[in-house]
């Protein structure tokens, strides 16, 4: 029997304010633990919190880019539960009239483009961390407690794991697109929970069961494939799947039961009465909105009408902020744009690969990177010593100017034709077959002589020049 | 010297008649005397004195010194004091030093005053009696077999038996007003938002109201202008203009409308506390005032709306004693779960736990429509009222409590009978307004009875003028 899969997600995203959301203290928490710690954020008796409305602004920016409608009167609800890392015994949260309402995001799937879409967006405070002492007990360190958090709730629209996972990177991009988090999941400053349920074409939503612990995109993906298979499995066989929370344990490939439906905590919502409902004016709501930069979509289609760029290119480029702000910077200062995309898409983007972390670290600067560039261009240097020089710059040194480094490097190219004679003359007297072959009109045998010229010179001859003398020699 | 009132004793001071040292030191001699009324948790003697002698010597460099400089006061033990033990007079909070102070502790240390010490108070502030204190009750200056009243037993009676010269409480239901017109003093509870709630240990929250309790009117104004403020530190503080409350002298009641809610005067039972509020009508009456009976009909909601958000909102607010950060821990727990139970169970009292139940079960699913949100909605309707009455008139006048203070009894088991001596009072937290209760007589037993005189939201200064007026009246 096939089944489609209905996936919706619950993504908390840690904003990136200077201070905590109802505290002065600083928004930090990889440091020494409890550092960052006030009476508020510790939960002392009689501490009150005060609301941060950089918060709000951010989750409004977040919602604006989200396609989302600003409420125009949001309020706080306190949900209740005991945990160590939750000083209070309750979290100070949104449930009746959250920041945001209604939205989505457009996302290219094999079928075409898809709009996910946004039930809410909330705004709450995070938790402190426990840690499992080695010496026995548990620790706790509340520098992440009272940290903003927004909790995006999507529809369950998404259909497979590979959908979940396209949504899932265009959400961290644009996420960091606007500035508003650093969306850092190994570090916990995006998480997310999935809700999976199978149905049949046709026919009513399934039971879904939700799936906790994911700590990376990979985990995701693992998890809901799991999770089909798991539901498929059952259904098949006529059994029937219960509505439980799950929780991913990633270094077995599988999830495991945490609590059935009846046994879900009563989080005893009810209004937060410390904090006053916020007005948010549409004029307040409008300059949130012009702070606002170009979103991947609209910078992609910049790149094309204004640089003349194939749209694959332009999306490429723009799914990374740093990337795409990378090359505004080397556009502005040499204007060859298809030349600045070929080189970023290629070189660029795989040695982000090679280094996997989850954000995006240039080592090397547009002024330097686009100097090498017009070196290249200006023929100083050809294409293997241009790829040289840019792993030299890329690993070793990004300060040193390249014309500088193409000296020590010695790197120069070699386009003077008398030079180049001699070493191609040397060449065809020690190698006459295939001088014979050349003559006779054996494409392959020329390859040979261009490499024997750049062995000799070690890569810096010009290679054009080195066929024009081939042609004429032989 | 402890006699005087606070007014007084300022000025003795500022003439440096009396030294600060001189008024801590009689104080002190007056809190040793009076040890069984176990009216204080706490006496900051050594640094009282140090602080009283700091102050001396400044006066005496012709420094400038605040507006309450030298005068030692008391506080309500679930106030926040900077390094000075605040237990909430729960078993929970024994061993609880906070590291920062109260922004009202802050405004008096500000002008100078000298936190004498921390007062005794029911448990989280629960109670009407200050019969749930861990520390144990405290006793009616007036007749030592009877209770203080609450939760602010503790302040009023120090201020009774000038053990200080004025005291902050705080009023959630009636938790000033009630053990004022007991012990027979002044106690405010002004407008909700008014006076900063940063530093006080919550009960409440949206009822929390800080105030004083003072010998007389006067102080009482001058105390509450004192404390009252915005503070960023306090969301739901009010951010408009405060007036000042300097005392009209000249005030009269003549053409002033007084409200009298005709459910509340059927509602005593008591003879005493009958006739002692006919009587001080009539005297208003004589002044000029116009009595208007009018018909209140939410007001017999008020207990039951009370308690139902009051209780949720204190289960939600006493979560954090867990015995993970601060307080008290029980030593022989087996995991996470039973380390929260025991801590718990061992560490709160009855009451505590009682109000506790209640208030979660207000908001569990499938009773919070029922219970939370209906009582939400009647408080709507019961502030809705109240701004009607003012319509009609300046100030509403009911007696303090139904009844003058009753005998101490630890096994009284009936919770919901002692809930009855906040009918008069609750309402104006619900509503959010201000009040005082005034000493207007003494029952047959010479129990004093107090008057209360409820003004609108914000209506502070026309309540203290009226106030005063009575005061001197009566006198």
């Amino acid at each position: 029997m096939i089944y489609l899969a209905v996936i919706g997600l619950e993504v908390h995203t840690e904003l990136k304010t200077n201070t905590k959301i109802f505290c002065s203290c600083k928004n930090e928490f990889n440091l020494e633990p409890n550092i960052n710690c006030c009476p508020v954020c510790v939960g002392m008796p009689g501490a009150l919190p005060a609301l941060n409305k950089k918060a709000v602004e951010y989750a409004i920016k977040a919602g604006l880019a989200l396609n989302c409608e600003i409420n125009t009167l949001t309020r706080w609800e306190r949900k209740n539960y005991f945990y160590p890392d939750l000083p209070k015994a309750y979290q100070v949260s949104q449930a009746e009239a959250p920041v945001c309402l209604g939205g989505y995001m457009e996302i290219e799937t094999q079928n075409g483009p898809k709009k996910i879409r946004i039930n809410h967006i909330h705004l709450e405070e995070d938790a402190g961390k426990l840690i499992h002492s080695e010496y026995g007990g548990s620790l706790v360190d509340y520098n992440r407690g009272g940290v903003p958090l927004i909790e995006i709730v999507t529809e369950p629209d998404l259909s497979s794991a590979d959908e979940t996972l396209v949504f899932l990177e265009n959400l961290r991009a644009l996420l960091k697109y606007i500035g508003v988090s650093d969306c850092r999941m190994e570090q916990g400053s995006l998480r997310c929970d999935v809700n999976v349920s199978l149905r049949k074409e046709g026919e009513p939503l399934g039971i879904r069961t939700e799936m906790k612990n994911l700590a990376s995109f990979k985990a995701v993906h693992r998890a809901i494939t799991y999770e089909i298979n798991r539901q498929t499995e059952i259904l098949n066989s006529g059994g029937e799947i219960i509505q439980e929370t799950r929780r991913w344990d990633d270094q077995k490939g599988r999830s495991y039961s945490m609590r059935a439906k009846e046994d879900a905590q009563d989080y005893r919502y009810f209004p937060e009465t410390d904090l006053p409902p916020v007005k948010i004016s549409s004029e307040f709501v409008r300059q949130v909105k012009e702070t606002l930069p170009l979103l991947p979509k609209e910078r992609a289609q910049k790149y094309v009408e204004e640089y003349n760029l194939p749209q694959y290119d332009a999306q490429i480029l723009t799914s990374e902020i740093t990337i795409a702000d990378f090359f505004d910077e080397c556009v502005a200062l040499f204007d060859n744009p298809k030349m600045i995309s070929n080189w970023i898409m290629t070189d660029v983007m795989r040695k982000i690969k090679e280094h996997q972390t989850e954000d995006i670290v240039l080592p090397i600067n547009a002024k330097n990177f686009t100097k090498m560039l017009k070196l290249h261009q200006d023929n100083v240097i050809n294409q293997p010593a241009a790829k040289t020089l840019f792993e030299h710059m890329w690993h070793q040194d990004s300060k040193t100017d390249p014309e500088q480094l193409i000296q020590k490097l010695n790197l120069v190219q070699i386009s003077d034709e008398g030079e180049l004679e001699n070493i191609l003359k040397e060449i065809i007297q020690n190698n006459p077959a295939a001088a014979d072959d050349v003559r006779g009109g054996n494409k392959k045998a020329i390859a040979f002589f261009v490499g024997q010229v750049m062995k000799a010179t070690k890569g810096k001859a010009n290679p054009k020049t080195v066929n024009e003398l081939i042609q004429k020699l032989l | 010297m402890h006699k005087k009132t606070l007014k007084e004793i300022i000025g003795l001071l500022e003439k440096k008649e009396v030294s600060s040292e001189e008024a801590v030191k009689s104080c002190l001699d007056n809190i040793e005397k009076n040890k069984h009324l176990n009216a204080l948790n706490y006496v900051n003697a050594d640094n009282a004195i140090k602080q009283a002698r700091e102050i001396d010597a400044r006066r005496a460099r012709g420094e400038r010194v605040g507006a309450l400089a030298g005068a030692p006061l008391i506080i309500k033990d679930n106030i926040c004091t900077e390094g000075i033990p605040t237990t909430c007079s729960s078993k929970m909070l024994q061993n609880f030093i906070p590291v920062y102070n109260a922004t009202v502790v802050e405004k008096l240390l500000a002008e100078d005053a000298i936190i004498l010490g921390k007062a005794n108070m029911d448990e989280f502030a629960m109670g009407s009696s200050n019969l749930s204190s861990y520390t144990g009750p405290v006793r009616n200056p007036y007749n030592n077999d009877y209770v203080s009243g609450g939760s602010s037993g503790g302040s009023c009676a120090s201020v009774s038996a000038n053990l200080a010269y004025a005291a902050l409480g705080s009023d959630t239901g009636g938790s000033i007003r009630q053990p004022a017109s007991f012990c027979g003093a002044v106690g405010v509870k002004p407008t909700y938002g008014t006076v900063s709630r940063h530093g006080l240990i919550a009960l409440s929250s949206s009822f929390d109201q800080i105030g004083p309790i003072t010998k007389n009117v006067e102080d009482a104004a001058f105390m509450t202008q004192i404390i009252s403020g915005y503070d960023e530190r306090d969301n739901i503080s009010y951010r408009g203009e405060y007036p000042s409350l300097e005392i009209d002298h000249e005030f009269s009641f003549k053409d002033k409308k007084i409200g009298v809610p005709k459910e509340f005067l059927d509602l005593l039972l008591d003879q005493d506390v009958k006739a002692i509020t006919r009587k001080q009508l009539d005297l208003l009456s004589d002044e000029g005032a116009q009595i208007i009976e009018m018909s209140m009909k939410t007001l017999e909601y008020a207990i039951p709306v009370y308690y139902v958000l009051g209780c949720a909102e204190a289960a939600s607010n006493l979560g954090r004693f867990d015995g993970i950060k601060y307080g008290y821990r029980s030593q022989d727990f087996e995991d996470l779960i039973d380390l929260y139970f025991k801590s718990r169970t061992q560490g709160f009292g009855k009451d505590v736990k009682l109000r506790i139940l209640v208030g979660n079960f207000a908001l569990s699913k499938g009773n919070f429509d029922a219970y939370f949100k209906k009582a939400q909605k009647v408080q709507t309707l019961i502030k809705q009222e109240f701004d009607q009455a003012f319509e009609k008139c300046d100030l509403i006048i009911t007696p303090t409590t139904p009844t003058p203070a009753f005998k101490i009894n630890l096994d009284q088991e009936d919770a919901q009978s002692r809930y009855i001596c906040d009918v008069f009072t609750a309402p104006v937290n619900i509503a959010g307004n201000a009040a005082i209760s005034v000493p207007a007589g003494a029952s047959s037993k010479g129990l004093p009875i107090g008057l209360q005189i409820i003004a609108p939201s914000l209506g502070e200064k026309l309540m203290f003028d009226a106030a005063y007026a009575f005061e001197r009246i009566r006198q």
